[in-house]
This record gives structure tokens, C-alpha cells and sequence, in this order.
């Protein structure tokens, strides 16, 4: 996926929203760091676009939720979670760049509960490149991508890396 | 960028400067927490934490259970006049005792210097030092470093003076390292006999010019005169102290306008500083206490996920 192909699924995911929500009444977006929280931020600059209506954006840090905290070898660094906003009653469209396994999704589930008891939790992701390992599924997909689990899903975006964007698949090394 | 090596905690001499930037950075994400509805993320779950402490202790204590508990661990308390120490038995043998029960951590206060770093030779489990003796106070200081920073937006180049009794004070003796490991200029100040020999050495000033200090700072620590370690007669008396060095509103208003004034806490309130003092818009005292949690379950989290080398 290059530039125009990430911009046209984001602006189709943003439609597909409105329309499953019937506008935007009660809709509010979290992204999941860190990629996940430029993808909801260009989500709620189309909404705007589309519907001259302002959509509040929070952002999760999942790190404290995850299930390998104790296994994985690199400490993760935490950072800052930030909803200013009550999510009770509301429907949260979760966003993150990349579904795989469906185990950090199940870590932001667990986080956005401790936060409130929303109306309903979708899910948006850029890409979705199967091997699930959990029972989770995306509403919103802007690429379906066959990958062999030996491979890396790398998203390059503007505003979090300082490059163009870009979608490519690689092998781990 | 896993930047955190340590398996235990005993004071800030040997934390990096990197180390103690992560747990500021750490305590950030986690001040938020103590902010929501449900208190609580699962980051510690299972875990287990015991609080020993030989030496009485409210806020300290309070704190780390509670950074404890945010951080969904199972915590206990052990206080040395409910415990078999009371029929003689030693530390070592009463934390390899509780070892024994499969305990992840233990948070360790104890009236002499280097208690910690013993326990730490006999248990596998992780040892944070909650203050031992005159020595160190790690968390306070990290704490202290947190709202200097939260407050003034930086700690290089801050100007703090540490005003009090420098000699008996493992807190003073903490921020010194953190302080100047993070590039703050430190001037400590107090009696002379309660100002320990040579502290020249670590890198920071000394004076015995209350008001010197008072101006030309930008940070005011004050520590509590510490009278049940005083075992002789270092000052003619609590008044004459109150007199030279304590601080009332009217000394205070030397003071530059954005000066914030701390204490570790418990104050001898009319002794170090008077109640209008410790009560009034620059004391950033309760911030200390809150910011204290935040910072301890930085610690806690830091330590209890960290990778044990496998053997």
C-alpha cells in the first residue's frame, strides 16, 4: 500500500463509520498507541470533512493489559493514556494499524471497560493480516493482507515517522 | 530500550541517569491511573508484595500499598511489634521466611543503614528499600524529582536548597544523588553540627545563610528535624533552630514568586516551617504526596516485570 491507497482506506473507513452509526450522535474513537492514534486522528479530520462535526478522540496505552508483560524480553516503556472524555453510553470506535493475533485488541478491551460501560466497542484497523489467535474481528478493514505468520507487517506513517506512508511486508529477519 | 537493570532497589547511587529518567517518565503514565474511576490496571496481577517495616511510617508505607494494590499485586504488611521479631527472631530469617511463602517483593524500612542490601544477599526476592537509617530513601527522592519536574518543567539547571537536618536525613541524602545526577545545583544549608563533614565532596554546596538561600533559589526543601535520632545534644535548643533557620511567611517573601516549597513529610509543624508555610499556595507538599503513588508504582512495575536472567 502506498500514500493514495492508505488516504482512500482511511477516507472509506471514516464513510463506513458514519453510516453505520447513522452519523455521528454518541460516537467518540480511541486509538491505540502509537500508530493507532494517527490513523483516529485522521479519522476524525474526514468525519469532520463529511460531516462538520466534531468527534472526540482519546488515546490508549495498552501496555499495562497486555498478557506477555512478564515473558517478552524488552521491558515496554508505558505511556500516557489520555480520555478526557466519559465513554459510558457511547459508541467507541476502536482503531489500531495492524490486527494480527487479536491479543492487543483483547488487552484494549479490557482497558476501555476500566474506563466506562460503552454503548458498544467497534473496531477499525488499516490492516488486516489474519493468523488471529483469539475470537476478534475487525468492522472496519482497509486492506485485507495474506502474510505467512514468518513475516513482518511494517506501517509507515507521516505524522508518527517522518516519512510517506506505506503499507510493506517483509521477513522478520 | 529496555533501560531498566535492576533487580532491587536500595538508593539512587546506583540507578543511571537513563534509569531514573524512565521511572519519571513511567510515573507519568501511571499519575493518570490513580485519576479514574476504577483505580486499578492489571500490570502486576498475581504478584505479591510484602511491607516490612521496622520503623513506623504512614505515608510511606500507605504509598506503596496503594501503588501496590493500583497495580492489581496481593500485598501484606509486617510491622516488627506484631511480628516473631518481637520474640527475638532475625531479619534475615523472617524474610526468608516469607520467601518461603513465594513472595515476589519486598518493601523494607529499617532504622539502620544498609538493611536492605543484606536482605538482598539472602532472598531471590526483589528488595525495595522504603529507608533504611540515615542512608537513602530512594522513592522519596524519585518522588521529589517527579514534582520538581511536574512543577517547574525541568530539573537541569534548578537551583534547590535542602534546609534542615542534613545529618540525620536519608532523604537529603537521595535527592543529592538524583538531584545532581540530573544536573539540578544543590546548596544544602542547617546548624553545623547537623551538616555532615566534607558533604562538599558529592557535589553540592553548603551554607549556613537561611536567607541567602531563601532568595536565590528555586526550589525550598525543608527537612524534619529529626529528634529521636538525635542521640546527643546537637542544637541548644528547638527554639533557638525555630529562630536561625525555621521559615515563616514574612523570611518566605524574600523569596523569587515562583518558588515551591517541599517537605517530605511529617512536618514539626512551627519547628521547620509554620503552618501558614506548609499550607499556603507555594507548598507543593501534598502534590509530594500524591505524586508519591504515581512514582512507586513506576518502581514497583519497573522491578516486577522485569526479565530475570534465566538459567
Amino acid at each position: 500500500m502506498d500514500a493514495e491507497h492508505v488516504r482512500r482506506a482511511v477516507t472509506r473507513i471514516a464513510h463506513e463509520i458514519l453510516e453505520k452509526n447513522r452519523g455521528t450522535e454518541d460516537l467518540c474513537i480511541v486509538g491505540i498507541r502509537k500508530r493507532g492514534v494517527v490513523l483516529a486522528e485522521r479519522i476524525r479530520r474526514v468525519i469532520k470533512d463529511i460531516e462538520h462535526a466534531d468527534v472526540p478522540v482519546g488515546i490508549l496505552d495498552i501496555t499495562l493489559y497486555r498478557d506477555d508483560l512478564t515473558m517478552i524480553a524488552n521491558q515496554p516503556v508505558v505511556h500516557e493514556t489520555l480520555i478526557d472524555f466519559d465513554i459510558t453510553a457511547k459508541k467507541v470506535v476502536l482503531v489500531d494499524d495492524v490486527l494480527f493475533t487479536g491479543r492487543t485488541i483483547r488487552a484494549a478491551l479490557d482497558a476501555l471497560i476500566d474506563f466506562g460501560r460503552p454503548a458498544g466497542i467497534q473496531l477499525a484497523v488499516l490492516v488486516d493480516r489474519g493468523h488471529r489467535e483469539l475470537p476478534i474481528r475487525a468492522d472496519y478493514v482497509g486492506k485485507n493482507v495474506p502474510t505467512a505468520i514468518s513475516q513482518d507487517v511494517k506501517v509507515i506513517l507521516f505524522e508518527s515517522d517522518d516519512q510517506d506512508d506505506q503499507v510493506v511486508v517483509e521477513e522478520r529477519d | 530500550m529496555n533501560r531498566w537493570t535492576q533487580h532491587n532497589l536500595f538508593d539512587l547511587e546506583s540507578l543511571s541517569r537513563d534509569e531514573i529518567e524512565l521511572v519519571l517518565e513511567t510515573a507519568k503514565s501511571f499519575k493518570e491511573v490513580s485519576t479514574r474511576d476504577v483505580k486499578k490496571v492489571p500490570a502486576l496481577r498475581g504478584k505479591t508484595v510484602v511491607m516490612l517495616f521496622f520503623e513506623p511510617s504512614t505515608r510511606t508505607r500507605v504509598s506503596f500499598e496503594l501503588a501496590a494494590k493500583r497495580l492489581s499485586a496481593d500485598t501484606l504488611n509486617i510491622t516488627a511489634s506484631a511480628s516473631s521479631l518481637s520474640k527475638g527472631e532475625s531479619i534475615v530469617d523472617t524474610a526468608k521466611n516469607i520467601e518461603a511463602m513465594n513472595v515476589d517483593m519486598i518493601v523494607v524500612r529499617h532504622k539502620s543503614s544498609g538493611v536492605p542490601n543484606i536482605l538482598a544477599k539472602h532472598v531471590k526476592s526483589a528488595v525495595i528499600n522504603a529507608g533504611d537509617g540515615c542512608r537513602a530513601h530512594p522513592t522519596q527522592a524519585l518522588l521529589d524529582l517527579f514534582t520538581i519536574q511536574e512543577k517547574l518543567g525541568r530539573i537541569k539547571g534548578v537551583r534547590v536548597g535542602i534546609i534542615g537536618d542534613v545529618l540525620h536525613s536519608r532523604v537529603a541524602r537521595s535527592n543529592i544523588f538524583g538531584l545532581t545526577k540530573l544536573g539540578a545545583e544543590v546548596t544544602l544549608c542547617g546548624p553545623s553540627t547537623l551538616m555532615p563533614v566534607q558533604i562538599e565532596s558529592l557535589g553540592v554546596n553548603v551554607t549556613y545563610d537561611v536567607d541567602q538561600v531563601i532568595r536565590s533559589h528555586d526550589v525550598l526543601m525543608f527537612l524534619r528535624l529529626q529528634r529521636e535520632r538525635q542521640e546527643e545534644n546537637f542544637l541548644p535548643s528547638i527554639r533557638e533552630y525555630t529562630r536561625v533557620f525555621g521559615v515563616d511567611e514574612q523570611r518566605l517573601s524574600q523569596a523569587r514568586k515562583d518558588v515551591i516549597v517541599m517537605h517530605p513529610g511529617p512536618t514539626n509543624r512551627g519547628v521547620e516551617l509554620t503552618a501558614e508555610v506548609a499550607d499556603g499556595e507555594r507548598s507543593v507538599i501534598l502534590d509530594q504526596v500524591t505524586n508519591g503513588v504515581a512514582v512507586r508504582m513506576a518502581v514497583l512495575y519497573l522491578i516486577g516485570t522485569m526479565k530475570k536472567d534465566s538459567n
